[in-house]
């Protein structure tokens, strides 16, 4: 009985994980699939080839690759600093510095974008790469500063010294014994500061202003065209990149080196 | 005359250090303060009605008033607007928080650690967007969907009309089943976490000490993990309550949530519904913040012990 709930439990868990990639299979790979057909009686690939062959999709997968990893590269640059010294030090101010990182993580994208929707347009940078980029970073570097707080929380300053006395160049500690010390949760903080802004709608939107066309503002105007087909291939091109990098750095995951706090 | 050396000599390093400190620091600090700042600063002044693009710089409290007494157009659906808000993230948490515990402490109840695989699983689902969930569930739970269409092959219904509208509904059903299905990996996950790191001692003592298997459960794993488990959830309630993708792909016209209602004020050609979009959009702030405030509190007690 116990064996068989558990059981039930393990299989709704992995037909949660299945069930979206299995619809945007079925509704992306086939033509002319009516109600009542359980299964589309043609299959075909032409959808596909056509929407990775389209200039627009091209793109807008580019551009969203761009503004995610230039929102991570500048997320972990700034960050590391902060969160190094928020992790290992204690002094006046250390709590009220954390409240304001902790704000932007839960105020709703949807204030702070609308927000900053005029002066944006006033600065000149509502439109641009530039300006989509900053307005990610308002709650990607926050939550890229607390997943590498949990790591300098643990980590032990000794082997840095102790490198030092024994006459290692601080290049060298750097690359030898700090990196590989919190090599892990810089990589698990890395992908998820990645996600965070790849998965970004209403920022994007509000700070881009139809302009800056990324993946998800074309999935979802996708919808509201309504071709299930189209959105499927879409939604696919959308979901894979962060499941394939979530299975990647499972190792990192599965270590336990970090609980996801964040959502997106 | 030494001691005096020494004692200044500490006060520059003390001073050097402070300075260390602040300017790691400095760089994260002046983009988040301005940024988010500005955007706090830009919306309340917005929410006053102060809009120098349209020459209006005088200053009223007329947006929340015409919203909290129902006056304005948009103020008549406000109210209603919240409850439908309120209630799509209430429902969705707790019964999110109840599976979540139900399948943690039935992972970890066998004595082993839970398997690479599973976790694997419950952190891709985590990974999966929301945006993509979203529309993955509409067109697996639509009325022709592939949901439908198993029913009909199993002989459960004849039409596509037969089968239970459980995407855009005007329950919030659809809105609903999304967030609990995305948020139980998510719960789950803190919980066993908090297991984790608690070993099976308190178990074993329990169990050594005459405990049965429910009564472990209630007496040792329960309040192990309910700190954990509140502050995740009050998380979740103040993400579910002011996002805008899931509600605008899965709800109905009427009744929207909040989010919903402030986005399409904010893209209304009048300029002067901005006004009251702004302070929808900063009520929805206060109420999250409330709440993600309440959550920060009981983690750090959590962490403190």
């Amino acid at each position: 009985m116990r064996r068989w709930s558990l059981f039930l439990l393990r299989a709704t868990l992995y037909l949660l994980l299945l069930g979206p990639l299995a619809a945007f299979g079925l509704y992306g790979l086939s033509t002319r699939w009516f109600y009542p057909q359980l299964l589309p009686s043609e299959w075909t690939f032409e959808p596909l080839m056509r929407q990775l062959g389209s200039p627009l999709i091209q793109a807008a997968l580019a551009r969203s690759l761009v503004i995610a990893g230039l929102v991570t590269s500048l997320a972990l640059l700034i960050g590391l600093p902060a969160a190094r010294t928020l992790g290992l030090r204690r002094f006046r101010g250390r709590s009220l510095v954390l409240l304001l990182m902790f704000l932007p993580t839960v105020v709703p994208p949807l204030a702070t974008g609308m927000g900053l929707n005029i002066l944006f347009l006033q600065l000149g940078l509502a439109g641009s790469v530039a300006g989509v980029v900053l307005v990610h970073l308002v709650p990607v570097l926050p939550y890229t500063v607390f997943a590498l707080l949990g790591v300098f929380a643990r980590y032990d300053e000794g082997y840095e010294q102790q490198a030092r006395t024994l006459g290692a160049s601080w290049p060298l500690v750097l690359l030898r014994v700090t990196l590989p010390l919190a090599g892990p949760g810089l990589a698990v903080a890395a992908l998820f500061a990645f996600l965070v802004s790849w998965s970004q709608y209403v920022l994007t939107l509000l700070i881009g202003g139809g302009r800056v066309i990324t993946l998800p503002i074309l999935l979802f105007s996708a919808v509201a065209g309504g071709n299930p087909t189209t959105t499927a291939i879409l939604a696919l091109l959308f979901a894979a990149p962060p499941i394939l990098a979530i299975a990647l750095a499972s190792r990192a995951l599965s270590g336990g080196a970090t609980v996801v706090g964040q959502q997106y | 005359m030494a001691h005096q050396c020494v004692d200044r000599a500490v006060g520059v390093t003390k001073r050097y250090d402070t300075l260390v400190t602040w300017l790691t620091l400095a760089p994260a600090l002046a983009l988040v303060g301005l940024i988010f700042g500005a955007s706090v600063l830009y919306g309340l002044a917005q929410s006053l009605g102060y809009l120098a693009i349209i020459g209006e710089t005088r200053l009223s409290l007329e947006a929340y008033s015409g919203l909290l007494a129902g006056r304005s157009p948009a103020g008549r659906e406000f109210w209603q607007a919240l409850g439908f808000s309120l209630w799509v993230s209430a429902a969705s948490t707790v019964l999110a928080a109840g599976v979540a515990l139900l399948l943690a402490v039935a992972l970890s109840g066998q004595r082993r650690p839970v398997g690479g695989a599973t976790l694997l699983a419950l952190n891709l689902n985590l990974a999966l967007p929301h945006l993509a969930w979203a529309i993955a569930l509409s067109l697996l739970l639509a009325q022709s969907g592939l949901l439908a269409r198993i029913a009909t092959a199993l002989g459960a219904i004849q039409a596509p009309a037969e089968f239970p509208v459980l995407v855009r509904d005007s329950y919030g059903i659809g809105i609903i089943l999304h967030y609990v299905s995305k948020e139980i990996p998510f719960l789950a996950l803190i919980v066993l976490a908090v297991l984790r790191t608690q070993g099976t001692a308190y178990e074993l003592v329990a169990e050594n000490l005459g405990a049965n298997g429910w009564q472990r459960v209630r007496f040792v794993t329960l309040p192990l993990v309910l700190p954990g488990l509140a502050a995740g959830a009050l998380l979740v309630f103040a993400f579910t309550f002011g996002a805008y993708e899931v509600p605008a792909l899965l709800g109905v016209r009427y009744p929207r949530t909040l989010a919903v209602m402030a986005l399409e004020l904010f893209t209304n050609p009048d300029l002067r519904s901005r006004a009251e979009a702004m302070a929808i959009s900063l009520l929805m702030a206060l109420v999250v913040v409330g709440v993600a405030g309440l959550a920060r509190v009981l983690n750090s007690e959590r962490e403190g012990r």
